[in-house]
């Protein structure tokens, strides 16, 4: 295995990254430097940045073509980490946006600056090579992501939130390092990319049992079942924009580097954790549907619901071909926008409510008809209706591994595309009955507005444009995200 | 000139639809403005009929003034206008009655607009099924017909008219349907709905239909075309509905009621069912005469039971279509054997009697309306002595009944005695001809006493001081019917000519 | 043809409905007339389109290609040929009408027609798709609009249980298709959805029997195919009286015409195979719709059940593979789709005056609404079939093709089925089944005479007396539109039976059967 020599050009690679830093810093410094009444435009400084990084990225980040191992190995600058990358950065900007006004997160310096953080981590999460790598990437995230989670310290709920999710993650991730350990033991190897071809001389028994451990803090990070207990409270007890962040950039971030490492790893031992994989997916969609049924909180059911589009997003991953992975990434493109723009009109609400409950959004078409639009459009695409992005997103997974068995005869593969159908029928479901609590139920408080601050109006029209652009205009997405995925190849 | 002469029978036919769009859009308050719209415009067909007559050549065999035009190509129906010797009296009888019932409907109050409307659509339907040459375009008017006279029943008629006009109404459709089926069967099995076609094709059609045998379908079908007609004319015992529906109905709708309505079913009889069929027909000819007799003679008896004017002359429809019904059951027993003169006779009597009764029926019933506008009552035990009160209209009404009677000298005379010669002298006929003369009897006996409680006794107290006579407008109405009365009692030839030759190439 | 004349038609909709979405919630005057707006310029591309649409030439024409998502061999493609351009016009006749009609909707206009007009989207990008994907694309559009149109303005009674109902009834209708189409999509390995090439795919006749079932009827629900028909009369009294006028006039049209373009077309084997047992549900459908409607007091029941019976035969008509059936189902759901119009708009008139819709409580209702009560009437007639009006020309062609009709391919029906391959094959199946539906047509006949005579003649109630004012100008001018439909095509079908013939012969083609 060949590493590249390290350039002045490698450094356009991590290009995104420094500026990360750079920015974190910046921020931390202007909150020592501001007075109180100015702590607000540090969300706005941290969005601009961010999104500024994203614009420098992609002018300048693009990855070469041979998918270089770089650093000495410890990164791969290819098309899917780079897309990955692109993706965790826009939910920085837009989550440090919702965040603005947030009670007990706004004009909070360090709040910015660990979100940055985790943004930084995510970013190598997806393009780690290396299992050290990974596992410091892996942590720099999930530390940042458990502060974050438990921020407002005087909240119980709060609190409760950041000490699950540590205790959850810390036992996955421990799980997790168990198995990279047996990994490196084996093989004597950490590059992920020598391992696969090393892994060839390792008892299968070995190579299954490090497949599963690692598979389990993946799932953690994924939220699939059964490791996604702490989803819900979670969930529900962390501030709203954390919610946000953690149910598309943490989830996508896992994603990354599942399929990164299933494929780059262990495309030997397939035959052992793709039936696994269809089953967490078929188990985890009906779970995560089911289960959102019943709720009566808006953030528990977005939680519940995040835990089924992780499902179907593993449909994709259960193909193992470049179509699958590019739907698994497309997916994940769309859920992002989708989740932001919903928790992004949770956050509004709740402001002016002080509810999560789904019962509180009654009359929400008259007090702001324009957030119910916004609602209206995200809660649809989850649904997965067209024009919206959500509806590609579910047909080209299901195309994808119904393509795929019956070019292989597998009917499991077949099953669980009419297990993902039917699953989306029920969640069809409940995302209707929210929005007919919305548009159809009156309530007293009709006539006070919602006031939606610029910010927020920018983030929201952002992600509602995204959606419908994604659900018209697919086929440059599709065609991204195909690249992407053959570089996992 | 040459374009009216080219599509005078379409003109015919649309006039009065177009003269309904015209009279939609004038203001509804205007009611005199309304009225005489629609009789002027009532008129054109009028004119056109009667250029139609003058240019219409009796000894020149088939249809003329045919009009062929791209219709309904999907299922080979098409546009196929024509009239013979048999349509043309029809035709004249509609666009004649029409104005002068709409003449007499001047004394209508309410919704007058949409009186007129109805009117001229009913004419434009009355029309439509006399000139169709084409089975699917016969039906369509023969249905669409229905529609008018159903609410001109509906709103403007007497105390019973729900009841009248929903029976109306649906015992002729049900009736219908069986028309229709029939009709479908012929279309698939010729692969044209074309009237001609069919009178050529049809009885001979030799193929199995959905597997049954021609003669079995002919049979069937036959018999659901009989139905049909029969409702309609009506015959005994498919008659119930007109009682009631004429009764109920406005007099003017009463007069087209009678004098051209019941006039279709016979038609239907002599231009579809006895060319299509004429096997079935001569089979069962002998009970479609019994049937004719017991119109007679029931309509007859029933009349006389009558004490509501009204119904009385109801009745007496049933009666005089008897006759028609008598001759066409000749003719068809008679069609194709060695010897048709005797069917041509009665043919021929069939539909001079069919014109005739168009005729004095509507006089009637023009002339009950009169009485019943003035004295709000039919009970012709609350009448009795009105001959004084209004001379003229006793005059009028003396006139017409006779007429009506069968009185020679008068039209009723000729046409009943064309039937009963014909039917008289085929053998198989004799008897029935023979008890029909009880129907003629008790005729003279109804009519007579229709005459007899309204005009002669003792006056009734109760109208003195009344004014009952007729007015001039409604004189107006009936003295057209009254000379044609006269003329074709005494000169029917001009009327006969034309009737013959169609009715001689009918009859083979 | 290079002006995208389909694309406009397609989208004026949505493009006034999103413009709309921008105007501020009280300027409800200029929500309506933009909306007016939209649907007049809809209206007139299709007129002019189906004006100007070639005949002898046949075939599809005014066709817009353009790639969507090569990857998948996805492309925007669409055309129209006989069978969907008279859809298409009664699809901007029924948004016209339907605009005009809820004029006066008070409560949130701006939300209303937004989603009515995406609903009309879908429907016009349905009748013009000719690639699957789009097809399903469109159809799914179509769809959901309707829960928020029905659950938010619809009849408090049991507005969410219709809206929730007839969404998942519907969903998992197009879910089933959707897997049938994405099987032809695998199996053809042509990589591409266009209609048009995978038209000559040649399917295995085994593949063809068992996958046309699941695309048929998942589509067919929509059409309110028996059993599946339960979510549309609910519906369509729940919904608002322009939804109402939308559902039962053009969505339920859209059912049948993707089952013709999916099924029918695509999988021509498989049709031929499953006629023989589809009439007899589709006679179910004729017949117990009309008993059911006979029996309804509610008047908007009442017309959703003739609904279901009128849509019986143009399924009936589908199950004919003949050339009259086929001309037949054209006209009779444009017939349908503008007559059902007119009923909906009529009762939604009555109940926004008269607060009720039960017939024992409602009479005499023509004294003061005069036009509506021409327009009902007319519109009743046209549903008994008879002649002058535009049912008689839909049913007779359908009898027609239905009394000639023979069971084509019954080999290879199981043996469980095989009493019913050999009842199908006998000379009588057909012509029986035609007999038994024109039982239909008087029970018909029955109940509509029944509702006009209860409705609107006889004795009027004091109260209705008061409060029960004539319709607007506006709704005058939509009643003429749809009575002046009615009567055209029924005295003159030529502007529209030879244009549906010609969409029709190369369906025969590819049954095989011309």
């Amino acid at each position: 295995m060949t590493f590249e020599p390290f350039t002045s050009a490698t450094l356009l690679a991590v290009l995104p990254e420094i500026l990360l830093v750079a920015l974190a810093a910046l921020v931390m410094g202007l909150d020592l430097l501001w007075p109180e009444s100015r702590k607000r435009t540090l969300g706005l400084v941290a969005a601009a940045g961010l999104g500024l990084i994203w614009v420098l990225a992609v002018i300048f980040s693009r990855p070469s073509a041979e998918n270089a191992l770089i650093f000495g190995g410890m990164l791969r600058d290819d098309w899917a980490s780079f897309v990955f990358r692109l993706l965790f950065i826009f939910s920085g900007m837009i989550v440090a946006l919702i965040s603005l006004d947030s009670p007990g997160v706004s004009g909070k310096g360090e709040y910015y600056a660990i979100l940055i953080s985790a943004v930084f981590g995510m970013n190598f999460m997806a393009s780690a090579a290396d299992l050290i790598m990974l596992y410091l990437a892996i942590e720099t995230t999930s530390i940042a992501l458990y502060l974050l989670a438990g921020y407002l310290r005087d909240d119980d709920k709060s609190s409760e939130s950041g000490l699950k999710y540590f205790l959850f993650g810390a036992f996955t991730s421990t799980v997790m390092l168990y198995g990279f350990s047996l990994l490196y033991g084996f093989t004597g190897k950490t590059n992920l990319y020598e391992l696969s071809a090393a892994l060839g001389n390792v008892p299968p028994l070995v190579v299954v049992v490090s497949a599963l451990l690692v598979l389990v803090g993946f799932g953690f990070k994924v939220a699939a079942v059964p490791f996604h207990f702490w989803t819900p409270d979670v969930y529900e007890g962390a501030p709203t924009p954390i919610t946000a962040f953690i149910s598309v950039a943490s989830k996508a971030a896992g994603f990354a580097v599942l399929i990164r490492v299933m494929l780059a790893v262990f495309p030997e031992a397939e035959s052992y954790w793709v039936p696994l994989v269809i089953v967490i997916s078929m188990v985890t969609m009906t779970l995560g549907n089911t289960l959102a049924l019943a709720q009566k909180n808006i953030k528990r059911l977005l939680a519940y619901s995040s835990i089924a589009q992780a499902g179907y997003a593993l449909v994709g991953l259960a193909a193992i071909s470049t179509a699958g992975i590019a739907a698994t990434i497309f997916y994940l493109v769309m859920y992002t926008l989708t989740n932001l723009a919903a928790f992004a009109v949770v956050i509004l609400v709740s402001r002016v409510t002080k509810s999560d409950e789904i019962a509180d959004y009654a009359g929400l078409s008259r007090r702001s008809p324009s957030l119910a639009l916004a609602f209206l459009v995200a809660f649809l695409s989850l649904g997965g209706m067209p024009p919206l992005a959500g509806f590609f997103g579910k047909f080209f997974v299901f195309a994808a591994v119904v393509q795929q068995g019956v070019a292989q005869n597998n009917s499991w593969l077949i099953w669980l595309a009419v297990v993902g159908v039917l699953n989306a029928i029920i969640g069809l479901y409940y995302y209707l009955v929210v929005l007919k609590v919305v548009y159809l139920y009156r309530s007293e408080r009709e006539s006070e507005k919602i006031p939606v601050p610029r910010a927020y109006a920018a983030a929201l029209w952002v992600c509602v444009a995204g959606i419908i652009l994604l659900g018209t205009w697919a086929s440059p997405w599709i065609g991204t995200a195909t690249s992407a995925a053959g570089n996992l190849f | 000139m040459f374009f009216i002469l080219q599509h005078l029978l379409s003109l015919i036919l649309f006039v009065p639809a177009v003269g309904a769009l015209i009279v939609l859009r004038l203001p509804q308050d205007d009611e005199n403005l309304l009225r005489w719209a629609a009789f002027i415009l009532s008129l054109f067909p009028l004119g056109f009929a009667l250029l139609l007559w003058a240019r219409f050549d009796p000894n020149q065999p088939g249809f003329q003034f045919e009009e062929v035009a791209p219709w309904f190509t999907v299922i080979n129906a098409g546009y196929h206008l024509g009239v013979d010797g048999i349509s043309v009296p029809m035709v004249l009888l509609t666009t004649l009655l029409t104005p002068l019932a709409i003449l007499f409907s001047f004394s209508i109050k309410e919704k007058v607009k949409a009186y007129m409307v109805l009117f001229l659509l009913l004419e434009a339907g009355m029309l439509g099924v006399f000139m169709a040459l084409d089975l699917i375009l016969f039906f369509l008017f023969w249905e669409v017909g229905l529609i008018p006279m159903y609410f001109l029943i509906n709103i403007w008629g007497s105390a019973n008219r729900q009841y009248a006009s929903f029976k109306f109404f649906i015992y002729t459709m049900a009736g219908s349907v069986g028309l229709l089926l029939a009709i479908q069967t012929i279309g698939i099995a010729l692969g044209s709905f074309d009237m001609v076609n069919a009178i050529n094709n049809w009885p001979a059609f030799s193929d199995f239909i959905y597997g049954i045998s021609p003669q079995t379908v002919r049979a069937i079908a036959f018999w659901a075309f009989t139905i049909a007609f029969a409702i309609k004319v009506p015959i005994w015992p498919f008659h119930t509905w007109l009682p009631d529906a004429h009764t109920e109905a406005p007099t003017a709708g009463s007069m087209i009621l009678a004098g051209v309505l019941l006039k279709l079913g016979a038609y239907g009889f002599l231009r579809l069912v006895l060319p299509l069929y004429p096997a079935e027909a001569q089979t069962f000819a002998i009970v479609l005469g019994v049937l004719a007799l017991m119109a007679i003679v029931m309509g007859a008896l029933a009349s006389f039971g009558q004490n509501d004017f009204k119904r009385l002359v109801a009745y007496s429809s049933v009666n005089h279509m008897g006759f028609v019904v008598l001759g066409i059951a000749v003719a068809a027993y008679v069609r194709g054997s060695g010897d048709p003169l005797n069917g041509i006779i009665a043919a021929n009597g069939a539909v001079l009697q069919m014109f005739n009764h168009g005729l004095s029926a509507a006089g009637m019933f023009l002339l009950v309306g009169v009485i019943y506008d003035r004295t709000h009552t039919r009970d012709l035990n609350e009448f009795g002595g009105l001959f004084p009160l209004a001379p003229v209209y006793g005059g009028l009404l003396i006139f017409t009944s006779m007429a009506s009677l069968g009185l020679p000298g008068l039209n009723g005379f000729v046409s009943e005695f064309m039937v009963v010669r014909g039917a008289f002298a085929v053998p198989a006929f004799t008897l029935i001809t023979a008890l029909s003369m009880i129907g003629l009897l008790m005729t003279g006996a109804y009519i007579l006493k229709g005459i007899q409680k309204v005009l002669h006794g003792p006056v009734n107290p109760k109208w003195v001081g009344h004014s009952l006579e007729i007015s001039t407008r409604e004189i107006i109405s009936i003295a057209p019917l009254l000379a044609l009365m006269l003329i074709i009692g005494i000169w029917p030839s001009w009327l006969v000519g034309v009737i013959n030759a169609a009715v001689t190439r009918l009859m083979g | 043809m290079n002006f995208p004349f389909l694309t406009i038609i397609t989208f004026t909709p949505l493009a006034a409905g999103l413009l709309i979405l921008l105007f501020p919630a009280e300027r409800k005057d200029e929500v309506r007339v933009t909306a007016l707006a939209a649907a007049v310029i809809a209206t007139a591309l299709s007129l002019f389109v189906y004006f100007t649409y070639n005949s002898a030439a046949g075939g599809y024409q005014f066709i817009e290609k353009y790639d969507w998502v090569p990857q998948f061999g996805i492309s925007y493609h669409v055309g129209v040929d006989g069978m969907s351009l008279p859809l298409v016009l009664l699809t901007s006749v029924v948004m016209l009408t339907g605009v005009l009609i809820s004029w006066g909707l008070d409560d949130r206009p701006r939300e209303f027609f937004a989603f009515l007009f995406i609903l009309a989207t879908g429907v016009f990008g349905v009748f013009v798709a000719l690639d699957l994907f789009h097809l399903f694309f469109f159809y799914e559009i179509a769809v959901f609009p309707m829960y928020l149109l029905i659950a938010i303005w619809g009849w408090a009674k049991t507005r969410e249980y219709a809206a929730m109902k007839l969404t998942l009834y519907l969903f998992i209708g197009s879910v089933v298709s959707l897997v049938g189409a994405l099987a032809m999509y695998y199996t053809s390995g042509l990589n591409t959805f266009d209609m048009l090439r995978l038209a000559e795919a040649n399917f295995s006749p085994e593949f063809q029997r068992l996958w046309f079932p699941f695309v048929f009827f998942g589509f067919a629900i929509l059409g309110g195919i028996f059993p599946f028909h339960n979510w549309s009369p609910d519906g369509h009294v729940a919904a608002p009286t322009a939804v109402s006028m939308f559902h039962a006039g053009v969505l339920m049209k859209l059912g049948a015409f993707a089952a013709l373009r999916v099924g029918i077309m695509l999988l021509p084997e498989g049709a031929r195979f499953h006629m023989p047992w589809i009439v007899l549900l589709t006679l179910v459908n004729v017949v117990y719709g009309s008993f059911i409607a006979m029996v309804q007091k509610d008047l908007k029941y009442m017309i959703g059940f003739s609904s279901v019976s009128h849509m019986g035969l143009v399924a009936m008509a589908f199950t004919t593979l003949n050339r009259e059936g086929y001309v037949g189902a054209g006209l009779q759901m444009f017939s349908h789709g503008v007559m059902t119009a007119l009923f909906f708009a009529c009762v939604g008139m009555i109940y926004d005056r008269a607060h009720t819709r039960m017939m024992p409580e409602l009479g005499g209702i023509s004294k003061k609404m005069p036009w509506v009560a021409v327009a009902f009437i007319i519109g009743g007639f046209t549903s008994m079939g008879m002649p002058g009006l535009s049912g008689f020309v839909a049913e007779l062609p359908i009898f027609l093709g239905v009394w000639k009709a023979k069971a084509v391919d019954v080999s290879g029906y199981p043996q469980w089925l095989s009493w019913l391959a050999n009842m199908a094959q006998q000379p009588w199946y057909f012509p029986a089944i035609a007999l038994i539906s024109a039982i239909a047509i008087v029970v018909t006949a029955a109940y509509v005479l029944r509702a006009v005579q209860k409705v609107f003649f006889g004795e009027i109630s004091p109260e209705h007396d008061h409060h029960v004012g004539d319709v607007t100008v506006l709704d005058k001018t939509a009643l003429s539109i749809l009575v002046g439909l009615m009567i055209l095509i029924g005295l003159y079908p030529t502007i529209m039976a030879p244009l549906i013939e010609t969409g029709v012969m190369p369906i025969l083609k590819l049954l095989k059967v011309a």
